[in-house]
This record gives structure tokens, sequence and C-alpha cells, in this order.
């Protein structure tokens, strides 16, 4: 009876804690978005460490706001200098200095890549998704694409407010305010970029989580320590910002032209660095007690044993496009799989990479459309400066992005087509013609015939960097197959480069065995001999 | 028979801690190469600098033992005999005729052994040292004005010298089977006492004082 009781007892017992569990879960869900939404922003704002002003009290904030740029309008009241701080900015202009002054470089520039190639000077709709403005160029700055806490689509709002208003009907209205309400919660909700804000595009470059970089994918956004030791919450839960320290806006850290660091400073020599690099914080002899590790950092960089593959937190990242098999259809239809899309060609992915690794002194070079190239080569479309005589230069990780793309193969350069919009390869899947305008937005002549080169690219592998534990034991590189092997013109202990004086030496070490044993025999056979006498 | 004392106890130890230095160093040092992995490259790095800075420490005190005890002229080359010994051991020893220079006291060393062991005490070890520590400091060539330096060019010396000091170790290890018995050098190598003929040894004595009468 007893028994029966208490077992009853703790069934109950136990269904009641599940239930609890169950109410728990629901009454206060994930956080974020939600949590907000229970407690309204400002007390989740005041609890940000990141935000110190708490937006929500602004009444300038606090309008009917009809359009994005009015929200900005009211940012730039305050925040006076941003908007003509953040224009100067490659995040507005997308564009740098190229190799000469009518060449500039950059998304918006003459410079190209093997992922969708170009934007055509900013006309290929798709890729302004990731620009900072409302509308392109045009307008005003969307301060909310990386300050914004909430991510919120309000261009689709304005448009679904208006029409819900112009329904006019009760229930439309309640529609209106509802949107309303939250588009003022995404506006008041402002923070210095958060990882997600960065990661937005930057996670997402080449039309994709983590398809393009390999070491950037949305597993950042809460990296495990394993994945990224610096941003977790459990290692120092950095943001994009802690590294890519920003002054008037100007982001540190890009490599188009300039070297990702041309000195190499820790704070303790200058407090204001404005590019964090690694030896920033951690000095040129980080490994405590290890001599023999410190004695690398002058020509290994700290990311290639620290970062042992990318693309860990469990994505694929892109490694082959191929554009030249774009355009089949299967039953009329456009294909969709992961390896192979009508509207862009073949594709190969891959998880847990091995990087590529060169030479590299901070900077890319990069191919623009007005080089001539060798197709009968594999072309390089951008590759790390370096040279290991170079006192700059560093053995760096990369990742290696192969494709085909077109060129035009009357002039031997490379070419641009128009991929989004109506008049994009995407919808008319017509190269001529898609090539045709995409050329034309660059204002470079195209021939009208064209081919398919082989092509490679590079990213500079340095996020996703391991605890220490984790980095890569000597062996991975000290030895014959290491990952050091496709460099070439210097000595490096365990790969067996030297081998034949080893040969040579064993040789030589097996023939005075010969001989020692050759002699011992002799000894024996001659004492044998005497003793049979 | 007849027994001598011919090494000393620090002479004894030297000796087994050099081999016992050149066997882990020679292990390693062909795993730092390439030629095989046994401990990881890291274990093998990590051992191979340490043994190695202790040989070379520990050189220090031979250097001083052998000039401090006068042991250096055991080592001085000559040529007095030196035929002699090449013919015994090429044709001599197969006719079972004795050793023309017997050990002694002042003389433990025949003049090839002299000769040799000159080379590897003063020149192949040495630069076996001075190669191996540079090879390990390699990022203070700069400050120690010693660009010009290559470590292509020190590891071929290092590893060609690596090759020179295992064919002395064949030889040698060969050369203890050559006593009075096959394990008689190395027993005097262990307890210090080397046993000789007495004849042999009493002929020489003979020679020997007759010559420092002369």
């Amino acid at each position: 009876m007893e028994t029966d009781m208490i077992g009853d007892l703790s069934t109950s017992a136990k269904s009641m804690g599940v239930a609890l569990c169950l109410i728990f879960l629901l009454a206060f869900p994930v956080m974020g978005a939600e949590e907000i939404e229970k407690k309204g922003p400002s007390d989740w704002i005041m609890k940000n460490e990141r935000i110190r002003a708490g937006h929500g009290k602004y009444p300038i904030l606090k309008q009917d706001f009809k359009s994005g740029d009015e929200i900005t309008r009211a940012c730039l009241s305050c925040h006076t200098h941003a908007d003509q701080d953040f224009r100067k900015t490659i995040h507005w202009t997308w564009l740098v200095e190229g190799p000469d002054s009518e060449t500039p470089v950059g998304k918006s520039g003459y410079s190209l890549n093997n992922f969708c190639i170009s934007t055509n000077n900013m006309n290929s709709k798709s890729c302004l998704d990731c620009h900072t403005g409302w509308n392109g160029k045009k307008g005003q700055i969307n301060c909310l694409s990386c300050h914004g806490a909430i991510d919120f689509n309000f261009n689709e709002a304005f448009e679904d407010i208006a029409y819900f208003n112009g329904l006019g009907d009760e229930e439309s209205k309640v529609m209106a305010k509802d949107l309303k309400q939250g588009m003022q919660r995404a506006i008041e909700a402002v923070v210095t970029p958060e990882r997600k804000n960065c990661g937005a595009c930057h996670f997402k470059g080449g039309g994709g989580n983590g398809v393009k970089h390999g070491d950037l994918d949305t597993s950042l956004t809460a990296p495990p320590r394993d994945l990224d030791v610096h941003m977790s919450e459990a290692g120092g839960n950095f943001a994009c910002t802690r590294c890519h320290t920003t002054q008037m806006h100007q982001v540190a850290g890009r490599t188009y032209t300039l070297p990702a660091s041309t000195t190499r400073k820790t704070l303790l020599d200058d407090d204001l660095l404005s590019k964090i690099t690694c030896e920033s914080c951690h000095s040129a002899t980080p490994h405590r007690g290890n001599d023999k590790l410190n004695d690398h950092t002058d020509k290994v960089a700290c990311q290639t044993c620290h970062i042992p593959a990318f693309a860990r937190g469990g994505l694929p990242t892109k490694v082959w496009w191929d554009w030249s098999k774009a355009g089949v259809l299967k039953d009329g239809k456009k294909i969709k799989t992961e390896e192979y899309l009508t509207i862009k060609g073949e594709m190969r992915w891959e998880k847990e990479v091995k990087p590529e690794y060169y030479w590299y002194n901070g900077t890319i070079r990069t191919l623009t459309l007005k080089d001539d190239i060798n197709p009968a080569a594999i072309v390089k479309v951008n590759e790390p400066v370096g040279d290991r005589n170079d006192k700059h230069s560093r053995i760096s990780p990369f990742k290696l992005f192969r494709g085909k793309q077109p060129y035009d193969t009357q002039t031997n350069r490379l070419l641009a087509p128009l991929l989004s919009g109506k008049e994009g390869y995407w919808e008319t899947l017509d190269w001529k013609s898609a090539l045709t305008i995409g050329m034309d937005h660059m204002g470079i002549p195209f021939s009208g015939e064209w081919g398919f080169v082989e092509t490679t690219s590079v990213f500079p592998t340095t996020h996703m960097v391991a605890p220490a534990e984790k980095a890569l034991a000597c062996i991975e590189c000290h030895s014959a197959n290491g990952r050091m092997k496709k460099l070439e013109g210097f000595y490096m202990p365990g790969t067996g480069r030297a081998a034949w004086i080893s040969r040579a030496g064993l040789l030589m070490a097996g023939l005075t065995f010969l001989g020692v044993l050759g002699h011992g025999l002799l000894r024996m056979a001659s004492k044998v001999k005497r003793r049979n006498r | 028979m007849k027994k001598m004392y011919l090494y000393s106890r620090y002479e004894r130890l030297w000796h087994w801690f050099q081999m016992g230095f050149i066997f882990i160093l020679m292990v390693t040092g062909l795993e730092v190469n390439g030629l095989y992995t046994l401990f990881g490259y890291e274990k093998a790095a990590t051992l191979h600098t340490g043994v190695g800075v202790t040989w070379l420490i520990s050189f220090f005190v031979f250097v001083f033992w052998l000039f401090t005890t006068g042991e250096w002229k055991q080592y001085i080359p000559t040529t007095r005999k030196m035929a002699e010994v090449i013919r015994y051991y090429a044709i001599g020893i197969f006719k079972g005729e004795p050793h023309p220079v017997p050990k002694q006291m002042d003389a433990k060393h025949n003049p090839l052994q002299r000769l040799s062991y000159l080379i590897l005490a003063a020149a192949l070890l040495p630069l076996m040292m001075i190669t191996g520590f540079l090879y390990w400091k390699y990022n203070s060539w700069e400050a120690w004005g010693l660009s010009f330096l290559t470590l292509q060019g020190i590891a071929f010396v290092h590893l060609a010298l690596a090759f020179a000091v295992m064919m002395f170790v064949i030889v040698h290890v060969y050369m203890t089977t050559t006593g009075h018995t096959i394990s008689s050098h190395i027993k005097a190598m262990i307890t210090g006492f080397e046993e000789v003929e007495d004849d042999f040894h009493s002929e020489f004595e003979k020679r020997a004082r007759q010559w420092k009468e002369k």
C-alpha cells in the first residue's frame, strides 16, 4: 500500500515537474525578440551592455515614420556627423583606390570575383540587399542595418502599413498598428553592431550562409568555444568590432589594397591602435614557456596553427562554382539542388576544410575587368601578396575558391554578366544579353564572343580561431606530407626535404656495417681454421 | 692473465652517458629530419633539444676534466706504429698475431684510436654541437650578426655529421669485440679493469723500459 502511494506520489511529482518545465519554457521562450516583446525595449536595452543610451526615451524616435530616409533623418538630428563620416567609408561607397585613378576597385568598382562576379556598378539588384543605404546610394544611409538589434524589414513594413491603412477597415487598422509597434521596437533597439549585424551580410557573402568566406557563417552568431574562442560567450564574447576597431565609422580590417596590418605592434606599444591583430593583445611571444613555438611567429601567422580548419560550425562552404554549366532546364523548369542550379551552374560544398597556405603580407592583389588574362591557364581572380624573403610576409591560411566564369574570347578579359533583375541572366538565361548589358553598365566594350575559363580566388582564413588546445600539432606541418608541402624554397625540419643526404648517409652507414660484419666473419673463420690446425 | 686499471670512474660514467646521448639524439634526430615517425615530431624535437643541450653543457665538464687530469695527452696523435696497427687490423688479426700496441696506463689508445678519438672529440662532436645549437637558436641569428647562414646549410652539416657519428658508432662497437675476449673491452669500460695477456704486456713493458732508458 505504502509503496504504491509513494509510487503515485513520485509519478505525479514527475508529471508536475514536466508540466512546470513546459510552462516555464512556454512563458520564457528564446531570449531576444520575444523577450523584448514581453519586457519592452527599454528594459531589455538597459540590460544589454552594448547599449549605453536608451533610445526608447528619445521623443524624436517616436514619430509616424513613412520611410527609411525619415528614420535616418531622426538619427542624424543627434548624430550630426555620422552621415558625412559614413559616406566616406567602403561600406557606403563600395569603392577603394585601384591600380589607377580610372580603375577603382571594390564591389562597385572594376574588381570581380568568381562567385556572382560583379555588382555591375551596383546595377545588379540582388547585390544591393547588402548595401547600407535604404535604396542603394540614392537617399539616406540606413543606420539600422548595422545598429539595429532587431532584424526587421522596414521597406516591406512601410508598404504594408500604407496598404492596410488604405483598406481602412478595423481589422486592417489593427494589423497596421501591430506592424507599427514592431517597427517602433526595431527603431529603438539601437546597439553598437553585434555579431549578427555584421553577419547579416558578411556571414552570407556570395549569396547564402557560409558561401563565400568559409570562416564566416551564422554559426558565429553564437559560437561554441571550440569554434571561436574569442567570439563564444564561454570565451571572450567578442563582437566583430572588438578587433575590427572603428574610427568615425571607418571599420578596420579590409585587404583590398592596404595590408591588413603593416606594423606588428601590441596595445602596450600603442593603445590606440586602429587595427587589432592577434599580436595586439597576445604579443609576438604568446606561448608561455615554449620558446620554440614563439620562434615561429616571425614566419608563421597565428591563424596558421590556431585555425586548423574552416567551415567548422556545421555549415558547409562553397568550394567550386562552374558557371559554364548554367542554363540547363529539366522538363522546361529550372533545377534547384545543392549541386546544381539552372541559374548558377554546378556547385561543390565542403565542411571542415583544411586551408591552403601562402606567404602573405596582408594585401590581396585583385584582377580587374580591364586586365588581360591568359585563358590557357587557370586565372587568379585575386591572390595573396607576399614572398618568403619579405620580412613582412608570413605563412597564412586561405580558403581557395575555384570555378569557371565567362571571359571575352576576343579581348581575353573577364566579363561581368548582369545576373539579377528582369534583364539579368537569372531571369533570361541568355548569356549574350546578360554579358552585353552587364558590360555596358561597366562601360567596357564586349566583343560578343565569350567562353569560360577556370579561375581561383582566395579568402584569408582569420575567424573561427580554436582554443589553444585545439591548435595544430607540430606534425601537421613537420612531416613529409605536411600542410606546408606546396611552399617551396626553404628548409623545414621533419619534411625530409634533404632526403638525399639521408639516403647517402644511410648508404655509407650500411656499407660500414657490411664492412665490420665481413671483418668479423673473416676473424671467426680464421680462428676456426687456426684451431683445426 | 693480468688486470690493468685503465678507466677512472668519471671516464666510464662519461663514456656511457655519451652512449646514451648519442643513442637518444640519433633516434630523435633522424625522426626530426623526417626519416620515420616514432615519438611524434613534437616529442622527438623536444627530447632532441633537451638532450643536446645537456650534452653541450656536460661537454664543458669533460673538457675541464681532460685538461686538469692531463688525460688530454692520451689524444695526441702519433704516426708511431700507425702502419703496424693498420696492418694488424687488416692482416694480423686473422692470423692470431698479438696487437702491436698493447694497452697501458699512460697510453690507453693505439695510434688509430688516438686519431679517431681526437677527430671525434675535437672536431666531429664540437661541430655537431655548434651546428645543433645554431639550428636550435635559428631565430637569434639576426641579432647575433649571423644572417649569412642558412638553415638549410646548418641542417645539412648537422645531418651529414650525424651520419659520420653513426659510422663511428658502428665501427666502435665492432672494435670492442677485438679484445682478448669478445667482451673484455666492454667489461673494461664497465669495471675500469682491462684483461691483458701477461706476456704481451710484459713484452711491451720491457720494450717501453728500454725505450725510456734510451
